[in-house]
């Protein structure tokens, strides 16, 4: 186990410096001027020219190269001609906002799917399997931006259930934060009032950003249950008198959640890039609302921080996700 | 049907020279055709195919693709004259809908072809050779694959300036890294068969084994990756013309129709709507066909 950790850790470190490049040659190698695009739209050619300079951007490549590295190495993502603040400090502003929606995102999408796919598993080519499917069929095909807007109009405007945007009304006040997660701090805090404000405004933008995982999920899942319903030893199991739902639960659904728990790696990372539509729909304050606001303003450095922060949690799910396989499934485990 | 005389047709008809292959197809059909969702999906791509054709001859106002102007009309509700209403500026929205579909169809058809064109030949190069040129183009491909697209795409695009065909560029740029895996295990796989050693025994080139023995056999799953890829880069180019990034206004993209239609969103609902439902119904068409194609190549996958 030790050595396959270390090994993830490795291969971790050399995907890291992978992305480097591709961020570095993205933009520094992209056709475009680096100085211009740090500068942003509004510069004067003097403050091009001054930042070239002082980024060393006149240098010849690789030379370029070291100090792009070494700057990332010291937490120096570069500054936000936007907002005036360095990307980083940005950043840490931002990401518990989009950590908080993905989360409960995710968490949303594993509740609901699983016990989805086990019942249309269970009934398969039922009515509610073709119910399934039709969620699962359009959770994938439905512009997610658009879900977003549509949940707006009808949900938040047409009836009035529901905030439209942002993280918190006007009437609540931000509790202090601990973990930067409303929810949690509310909680900890004991402040029911800001906790169901924010819950309230995050089940929308949640919604709109779990559907094409929700959909994968329930497919998976649904799969790998017919699969594991067909197996001996739930035969075996049926034939000893066991109870259908211990059978299911217990034994099916155990062996079946595998693939499922290697899909929600994937699909945490693919929420990450939705945050970026989900976002700027539900006025979130996120790393995905930042990065849209910088793409309109022309404002570079922020969204090549944004890529290197979802690449690197991205990265970091995989690895959680290769862990938790191989800690559940021994036979994954290589021979010592 | 009498048995055909050899000697008295030297040269066999097209039609008895392929007899196995359209055996093969008709049976591809009759198994395609048992399935509703892949046959509703078949509909709705012809469907748009068929708009994105011969759309600009049908709509009732093909002057308001290009956006005209008519403020005496403007943001008026669904009507008969106007089905799916009008836009700020007048324009018939399902006018702009409909000539909408051959601009997504053609981006979409683009940034499939460049990721497979790049893609296939990189994943049966990796597949096929292994050893240092297989390593370096698995982990470049890894390293692609370790940001979602549609932000690697937002980067690029940020780099190049927004507009419709850098962002076609970006998304063919992030695209290409899924048909490297999936054509390198297939290549893989297929090289150990004994058909392929058989052709290297019997002294094929590398070139002929290749694109004879190997692409052909890569064929079905790349039929089936394309289909579903047509659906996800029409949702990915949309995407980003709906946060500014893609096709600028006035082209009528529906993705970018969108973002200015929120808006006017909730008193002129239409606005926003109708593009959307467009986007829907083609990525639908296009995953389920994807299905329907998996569920007749691959027979184990059926019914999952």
């Amino acid at each position: 186990m030790a050595r396959f950790v270390g090994r993830r850790l490795v291969f971790l470190v050399a995907m890291l410096l992978g992305l480097l490049l591709l961020t570095f040659a993205i933009s520094h190698v992209a056709p475009g001027d680096p100085a211009s695009l740090a500068a942003g739209p509004d510069a004067t050619p003097e403050m091009v020219e001054q930042i070239r300079q002082e980024y060393g951007l006149d240098r010849p490549l690789p030379v370029q190269l070291g100090r792009y590295l070494l700057g990332i190495l010291q937490g120096d993502l570069g500054r936000s001609v936007r907002t005036n603040h360095d990307v980083l400090a940005d950043l840490a502003d931002f990401f518990p906002a989009t950590f908080e929606l993905v989360t409960v995102s995710i968490l949303i999408a594993v509740l609901l799917g699983i016990p989805l796919g086990v019942l249309s598993a269970l009934g398969r080519n039922g009515w509610f399997d073709q119910l399934a499917r039709v969620v699962s069929v359009s959770g994938v095909a439905i512009p997610m931006f658009w879900l977003g807007l549509m949940l707006q109009l009808l949900v938040a405007l047409d009836l009035g259930w529901l905030p439209l945007g942002g993280r918190l009304g006007l009437m609540s006040t931000p509790p202090e934060p601990i973990t930067h997660l409303y929810l949690l701090d509310s909680l900890l805090q004991g402040q029911w009032q800001v906790f169901g404000d924010a819950a309230a405004h995050l089940l929308l933008p949640a919604l709109a950003l779990c559907f094409p995982a929700l959909a994968s999920i329930i497919r998976v899942n649904r799969a790998e249950m017919i699969e594991a319903l067909g197996q001996d030893y739930i035969v075996t199991a049926r034939a000893h008198g066991l109870g259908g739902f211990r059978t299911v639960c217990l034994y099916a659904l155990k062996n079946a959640m595998l693939p499922t728990l290697a899909m929600i790696g994937l699909r945490f990372g693919w929420m990450l890039g939705g945050t970026v539509l989900v976002e700027s729909v539900f006025d979130w304050p996120g790393i995905g609302l930042y990065a849209t606001q910088s793409a309109i303003a022309q404002d570079f450095q922020p969204i090549m921080g944004v890529t290197l922060l979802i690449g690197i949690s991205f990265m970091l799910a995989n690895l959680l996700v290769d862990l938790a396989y191989v800690w559940l499934d021994p036979r994954t485990r290589e021979p010592a | 049907m009498a048995a055909p005389d050899m000697t008295a047709a030297p040269r066999a008809g097209w039609r008895e020279r392929h007899a196995p292959r359209i055996r093969q197809l008709r049976l591809y059909w009759h198994t395609y055709r048992r399935s509703a969702s892949a046959m509703l999906g078949l509909v709705l791509v012809v469907a748009f195919l068929l708009l994105a054709a011969l759309g600009p001859a049908l709509v009732p106002y093909p002057e308001d693709a290009a956006g005209a102007v008519h403020l005496a009309d403007k943001l008026q509700p669904p009507s008969a004259a106007h089905w799916f209403g009008t836009d700020e500026v007048g324009n018939d929205i399902l006018t702009r809908v409909v000539v909408g579909t051959r601009l997504s169809l053609a981006v979409a058809l683009i940034i499939t072809g460049v990721a497979a064109g790049i893609g296939v030949p990189l994943g049966i190069l990796a597949g096929y050779s292994g050893g240092w040129l297989r390593e370096t183009i698995m982990r470049v491909t890894d390293v692609f694959l370790s940001v979602p697209a549609l932000v690697l795409a937002v980067a690029i695009v940020a780099a190049l300036g927004p507009g419709i065909v850098n962002a076609i560029v970006a998304l063919s740029l992030v695209w290409w890294p899924g048909y490297v895996r999936l054509i390198e295990s297939k290549t893989l796989a297929l090289k150990g068969e004994t058909y392929v050693e058989a052709a290297r025994l019997a002294g094929a080139t590398t070139p002929r084994i290749l694109f004879s023995h190997i692409l052909p056999n890569c064929l079905s799953p790349i039929l089936v990756k394309a289909s579903m890829d047509m659906g996800m880069a029409i949702l990915a180019a949309a995407s980003l013309g709906f946060i500014g990034l893609g096709a600028q206004p006035p082209a009528p993209e529906w993705g970018a129709m969108i973002s200015i239609g929120r808006n006017y969103l909730p008193t002129w609902w239409w606005y926003a709507t109708f593009p959307g439902l467009a986007i829907y119904f083609t990525v639908l068409g296009f995953n389920l066909v994807g299905d329907g194609l998996r569920d007749v190549f691959d027979p184990r996958s059926r019914g999952r």
